[in-house]
């Protein structure tokens, strides 16, 4: 993962609250075993409208999208992610944030940066009177700048020294290999295993067919 | 001060503390695996060259993708063929349990783990998928997890997690037919809105949640996660107890006796403090349905549509404009009055043996509305199985619904049964998203009874609004004995 300390680009404002996964890229775009070129879904439904804000000039290179609460609700797909991340996002702001999506974001390098509704109404208006204006958000001061108007951004601490770092969350837990084999050497004898294999008796599934 | 049952399962799991603002490290007992959220994670087990920790705690399933119809002949879209052969080609290499489409124990992730008898009370349970809160209706602290997590946890079968916060959902008095499991739910998200759960595990509780079988507490878990929240659970009891008894991978002999003890003592302690409460009387619930966009939008099934200019600021008169334009409905417009295209009874939310029954009961020796498709998928083989034992695919068949295979389906429309664009279901799942059940396509989530009196008038309609059920409706208001044993705990049968 690269190292996030500070980005400046463009800003998109996207006006809407309750910004669901199925709304950043529909469940069609999930069959893909890849883990990149996902930028084709991203809002796909939305982006067929030509006044939607990404088919703006003006918007088109936006990398910092500036968003209404409750972003990211719904299903854990991290594709919602990697679409955001293919077209070039590296920050989403917002008052809020789905549990599961900050989560993926954090281990994608995409940004998630909560500040308050003032703040993105703020960036709205600069956004939608210039369009094209650039963001800046810098995660060594946890700030947000755009203008005149420089605000304080949040994300918990920890993964803040990971985005700095570029830390990959696998490998850190694996330097405690030697925990969760004590753990596991505890783990008592009524708690499951998938193997071997335990049924029901064995019945036939007849397929059903059309009409 | 005491500990809620949230935090006694997560204690019971601390790898590790995380030190100066890191996460705890948590040990994972049970990972399922779907082929959607899954080949990204194998393909980066590979390149870095890890192997799964514990296979034998991992389990896979196919069913986002998989057909309902024809299940023998080749999967007709490339694009789902390659992601179960990609899953069939993981499991194979890595060495993982999985069923596959036309095996008896295949089915929705979500269906086929309390089935099988591998969820249990007080283990932590993910899965590549939201609606995993499923299996917090055992008391099990089960969540959805991104592709980077899954990956995490097949190569160290832990997951660096922040404490969550713990909100109580007190579920007062009883239901009353045919107010059902999906409609406390519905009605809790109504209240608290999709972000309302944001950071928090919810606990169920209450005389109407303990009154419940095993699988409506397991519908009511399902749809946590469209409150915000990320697990819901429900305390073990002698209801969970019986239900898992003797299934397959249920303890045995002495290690029963064990859990069992162990699993009397989950439970919220009395002077435990939640970090909020939230309260919901059963007494006064209605059969509620979706009128917009979002689980939050909600109403009993007598209101109308709203309005937009009654809003009370200008966020959500917005967000009533953009849904009814995005839904094709009119402010005022009762809702009983809404004409559907479909009724699509299914999911991991309501496509369960009892929800199966529920919906037969009603639709029985009726007569199908004109030019309304129904779609019935069993939320595994297994329930179609047991279903079949039973006479529900005739009951079915013979009032005209499309009796298919098992798999998540219309839900999310990742296999061919989708809306097409314009066109208006009622359905027993989850979202009501924009294109969540199709392009275009308007969902209005329901519960199975609610579905199936729907199919039969064409409208949204609750059982008491067909005729011959009038007889019902008054004995609800004499909430008798008779009403009681409907809505309470079933027996648990095969499945």
């Amino acid at each position: 993962m690269e190292r996030f300390t500070t980005h400046t680009g463009i800003g998109v404002p996207l006006r809407r609250s309750n910004v669901d996964t199925d709304q950043i890229i529909p469940a069609v775009y999930l069959k893909r075993i890849t883990k990149t070129g996902f930028e084709d879904g991203l809002f796909s439904a939305w982006r067929a409208d030509s006044q939607f804000v990404l088919n703006q000039p003006a918007y088109r290179a936006g990398s910092v999208l500036v968003a209404g609460p409750d972003f990211g609700t719904g299903s854990s797909r991290e594709h919602a992610v990697w679409a955001l991340r293919d077209y070039g996002f590296k920050a989403v702001l917002s008052v809020r944030f789905a549990d599961i999506f900050r989560g993926n974001a954090g281990k994608q390098g995409l940004l998630a940066a909560q500040v308050t509704q003032d703040v993105i109404e703020q960036l709205w208006k600069v956004l939608e009177a210039e369009p094209g204006t650039a963001v800046t958000v810098d995660l060594v001061e946890t700030q947000v700048r755009c203008g005149e108007l420089a605000a304080p951004f949040e994300i918990d601490p920890y993964t803040r020294w990971r985005l700095m770092e570029g830390l990959d969350d696998i490998g850190l837990t694996l330097r405690h290999e030697a925990d969760i084999a004590a753990f596991e050497a505890g783990r008592e004898s009524w708690r499951p295993t998938t193997l071997p294999a335990k049924h029901l008796p064995d019945a036939p599934v007849a397929p059903a067919r059309p009409g | 001060m005491g500990t809620t049952l949230a935090e006694k399962v997560w204690n019971a799991h601390v790898v590790r503390r995380g030190e100066d603002g890191a996460p705890d490290l948590l040990y994972i007992d049970l990972h399922m695996i779907h082929e959607v959220t899954s080949p990204q994670a194998f393909e980066g087990l590979r390149l870095a060259g890890r192997q799964p920790r514990r296979p034998d705690l991992t389990i896979a399933t196919e069913d986002h993708n998989t057909p309902t119809l024809n299940i023998d002949l080749p999967i007709a879209d490339p694009t789902s063929r390659l992601q179960i052969d990609t899953l069939r080609d993981n499991a194979h290499e890595f060495g993982l349990r999985l069923h596959s489409l036309g095996d008896a124990d295949q089915g929705i992730v979500h269906v086929v783990g309390p089935q099988l008898g591998l969820t249990m009370p007080g283990l932590t349970v993910v899965c590549g998928d939201s609606h995993t809160s499923t299996h917090g209706a055992f008391g099990a602290l089960a969540f959805g997890i991104g592709t980077s997590e899954v990956e995490h946890v097949l190569a160290t079968q832990t997951l660096p997690l922040r404490p969550f916060k713990t909100m109580a959902v007190n579920v007062t008095g009883r239901l009353r037919d045919p107010v059902t499991a999906k409609d406390i739910i519905l009605a809790v998200i109504a209240k608290i809105g999709t972000g309302g759960g944001q950071g928090y595990v919810l606990e169920y509780r209450g005389p109407a949640i303990e009154a419940l079988s095993m699988e409506g507490r397991m519908t009511i878990c399902n749809m946590s996660i469209e409150a915000g929240a990320r697990a819901g659970m429900v305390a073990p009891d002698e209801v969970t107890f019986e239900y898992l008894k003797g299934r397959p991978h249920a303890p045995q002999g002495r290690d029963w006796d064990q859990a069992v003890a162990y699993w009397r003592t989950l439970k919220t302690d009395a002077d435990a403090v939640f970090d909020a409460e939230v309260t919901i009387d059963a007494n006064a619930l209605e059969p509620f349905v979706t009128w917009g966009t979002n689980p939050g939008q909600g109403l009993p099934l007598s209101a109308s549509v709203p309005d937009p200019d009654e809003a009370a600021d200008d966020e959500e008169r917005l967000a009533i404009l953009g849904a009814l334009e995005y839904m094709g409905l009119r402010p005022g417009t009762p809702l009983k009055e809404v004409r559907v295209d479909t009724v699509f009874l299914g999911s991991c939310t309501n496509g369960r043996i009892e929800d199966l029954r529920a919906a037969a009961a009603i639709v029985n020796g009726q007569v199908k509305a004109d030019g309304v498709r129904m779609l019935v998928v069993p939320g595994s083989a297994r329930v179609r199985i047991q279903a079949e034992k039973e006479g529900l695919d005739q009951v079915f068949k013979a009032f005209g619904a499309e009796w298919r295979n098992a798999g998540c389906s219309m839900c999310l429309g990742m296999n061919p049964d989708q809306l097409a664009p314009g066109e208006r279901a009622a359905s027993t799942s989850n979202r009501n998203f924009e294109g969540r059940q199709g392009k275009g396509g308007r969902t209005h989530l329901v519960s199975p009874v609610v579905a199936a009196a729907t199919a039969i008038r064409g409208t949204l309609s609750s059982p008491l609004d067909l005729a011959d059920r009038v007889d019902l409706a008054d004995r609800v208001d004499g909430a008798d004995q008779a009403v009681q044993t409907d809505s309470g705990r079933k027996p648990e049968k095969g499945a």
